[in-house]
């Protein structure tokens, strides 16, 4: 591979998923045009979605889904262990997601309610990072291919790396969008980072928050916001539970 | 005989979504053990719905699956919204099959170009097919792009719906947008020709176990959202009837729960729909099954991935026949308003991989009570099951080796495309 007069050999990769939708890997699979392209950056060395071969030898461990049951964290350890650099990518692996809203429950409730008398192992949700050292992470539900594309050639050529720091207002703004709060939604736009170009909000759909929180993200005027708009403070609590990203504002204001 | 004894274990099955092992166990010539055990983690998503507000509710669901997460978020949608008598604009009906038919078509061509195909070919994945048949592989990419253009333009991405809401479409696309699209249909016809040739030359295992094939069907249209719960065995419920339809059991060895009807198991899916629904199809899929001498009631596993084919015929011709209605209509009445109310009903759609259920219960401030899915998979998990010691027992009479009874079994757990995180939501 050829950047920048910087040849190198091609990257190593693996893909691996835990407790998830795997809706993350599948993005790497979209933008068909450029599909064939990436491929040919990368040796997919363990990808089981897509590919029989396995080896465990690679540069990059792209890790996707929460931890919920023991042999995960074998598994995400033995991957830390192979792994030069490893990536949580999406919102399961950076916060554990959707995937924590079942943190509200005890354990024993949840299997009982899905499986009866039956026995079945789960822990409470956590993250990549509370079991190994994360070292980037890729936010968003799902991740967006083109920003993991574009930090995994970083990786590779030695570029900086970074994501924006400033709200998904901002994109959402730049598309002359009406804003929600005139339509009398809660949004989380003004205090979640940008990245997504604004899609959901762009679809007329509030943001929930996905990618986590904005860098210097004002909760006290966030919530501020939500008061003078006359909006409801359950459904702004709601959506403040539902990637499990925001817990520093939701216990600044506890 | 080459083989008395051998055993067979496939720890996390490849190209396949999620994670599934199967055993194989041969002593003296003799199938002791056909199993398929599913090691997903399960997530809870049943517990998760609980007290959230119905309008969320969609948005959570989709998440249950990044393959078929538009089916998912129309599954809860329907339930919620025949729980609360809401009756969304017929623009919407409109904008909500063409999803449908966008998710369907890049699931179908991913299962049939990334994951069946490698094995009929004999290569471990798709790449080496990139240099051995371009063509195909360019074909296979298109209509893959063609499904995924469709979910963008209609729900705003083509993994997890922005704009599938209760009510209706929280956005209509641009008219200027769905000619376009409407062009770029027009044009994956070819590719549609392309792969039916490539396909007539791949052979299917000749393998045949009677089994019962469940669908939807409504009696106008080729099914997709909503209608009667049936059976080729002339099994017929009402959509509500979903959990006699389905009949949920729990074994040790597997993370998923298993199904039956009228017999020990039963299958959904492309073959289902095909199989139930036959008459229903535009004549361009009719004619296509023909060449591949498809007929209903067809009992080859292995057959679904023609069915596959045959339906994205279907699906290409009648999503440029949705946009033409669609291009006549003023797209300005996409959403209704709707209030809380109190009730309980299911929503029975047909995901990529056959019937999907989601039954939900509201209270009057519009919070979830209760809430239970139903997935394709999950359904087709029993039948995988009793279809691999059939294989196994067939292959075994033949006088195959490990390897080749290895390689058929892993064959037809893909010939399902099963979702594994789907069925352990």
């Amino acid at each position: 591979m050829q950047h920048l007069g910087f040849s190198n050999e091609k990257l190593k990769v693996g893909s691996f998923d835990f407790t998830c939708c795997e809706g993350c890997q599948l993005q790497l699979a979209n933008g068909e045009s450029t599909l064939p392209e990436f491929l040919e950056l990368l040796d997919i060395r363990n990808f089981r979605e897509i590919s029989s071969e396995r080896h465990d030898d690679y540069d990059i461990a792209l890790v996707e889904g929460s931890i919920t049951r023991d042999d995960e964290v074998e598994r995400l350890q033995t991957i830390r262990k192979n792994a030069k650099i490893l990536i949580a990518y999406g919102s399961c692996a950076c916060f554990g997601g959707v995937n924590s809203l079942k943190n509200r429950f005890p354990v024993e409730e949840c299997v009982r309610e899905v499986y009866g008398d039956s026995p079945v192992e789960t822990r409470p949700v956590r993250r990549i990072s509370d079991i190994v050292k994360v070292d980037f992470s890729i936010p968003g539900c799902p991740v967006s291919k083109s920003e993991v594309e574009r930090i995994v050639v970083s990786i590779a050529t030695g570029a900086m790396i970074s994501l924006p720091k400033y709200p998904v207002c901002v994109e959402c703004k730049q598309q002359l969008n009406t804003c929600l709060f005139d339509l009398g939604k809660v949004c989380l736009g003004p205090i979640t980072r940008a990245g997504c170009d604004a899609v959901c909000t762009t679809g007329k759909t509030p943001c929930l928050g996905c990618r986590g929180p904005a860098e210097d993200a004002n909760y006290t005027s966030f919530r501020q916001l939500v008061r003078e708009h006359g909006l409801g403070m359950d459904e702004l609590d709601e959506k403040l539970a539902f990637y499990n990203c925001f817990g520093e504002m939701r216990d600044d204001e506890s | 005989m080459t083989k008395v004894n051998c055993s067979i274990d496939v720890h996390h099955l490849t190209r396949v979504e999620g994670h599934g092992n199967i055993h194989i166990t041969i002593r003296n010539g003799e199938l002791v053990d056909a199993q398929w055990a599913v090691v997903e983690t399960p997530r809870f998503f049943e517990v998760m719905v609980k007290g959230l507000s119905a309008e969320r509710v969609p948005f959570l669901t989709s998440r249950i699956c990044g393959i078929c997460s538009i089916s998912h978020s129309l599954a809860s949608i329907r339930s919620l919204e025949r729980a609360m008598g809401i009756n969304p604009p017929p623009a919407a009906e409109k904008l909500r099959l063409l999803a449908m038919h966008g998710e369907t078509l890049q699931s179908h061509a991913l299962h049939i170009f990334f994951l069946a195909v490698p094995d009929f070919v004999n290569t471990p994945n798709v790449l080496p097919l990139i240099e051995s048949h371009p063509h195909i592989v360019q074909a296979g990419l298109r209509l893959k792009g063609a499904g995924n253009a469709i979910s963008e333009l209609v729900t705003g991405r083509c993994t997890h719906p922005v704009s599938l809401v209760l009510g209706g479409v929280s956005k209509a696309p641009q008219k200027e947008k769905l000619e376009s699209l409407r062009a770029q249909l027009d044009a994956v016809r070819n590719d549609l020709d392309t792969t039916a040739e490539f396909c007539s030359t791949l052979q299917i295992p000749s393998f045949v176990r009677e089994t019962e094939f469940v669908s939807l069907r409504n009696g106008n249209t080729y099914p997709a959202i909503g209608g009667d719960l049936v059976s080729t065995d002339g099994v017929r419920k009402d959509e509500n009837d979903y959990l006699a339809m389905t009949n949920e059991y729990k074994l040790d060895f597997t993370t998923t729960k298993f199904t039956r009807l009228s017999r020990d198991s039963f299958a959904a899916g492309a073959l289902a729909r095909f199989n139930n629904n036959f008459d229903l199809l535009r004549p361009e899929a009719r004619k296509v099954a023909a060449q591949f001498g498809l007929e209903p009631v067809n009992h080859n596993p292995f057959m679904n991935n023609i069915a596959q084919l045959v339906e994205c015929y279907h699906i290409v011709n009648d999503a440029i026949a949705l946009i033409d209605e669609l291009l006549e209509d003023s797209l300005a009445d996409t959403r209704v308003a709707w209030k809380p109310e109190e009730g309980a009903a299911t929503g029975a759609v047909e995901a990529p991989r056959g019937i999907l259920y989601h039954y939900m219960e509201v209270d009057r401030n519009g919070k979830v009570r209760k809430g239970d899915c139903i997935i394709p998979t999950t359904q087709n998990n029993a039948n995988i099951h009793h279809d691999l010691a059939a294989l196994a027992r067939q292959a075994l009479a033949e006088g195959k080796n490990d390897e080749e009874i290895r390689q058929l079994c892993e064959m037809v757990v893909r010939a399902y495309d099963p979702c594994i995180s789907c069925s352990v939501h």
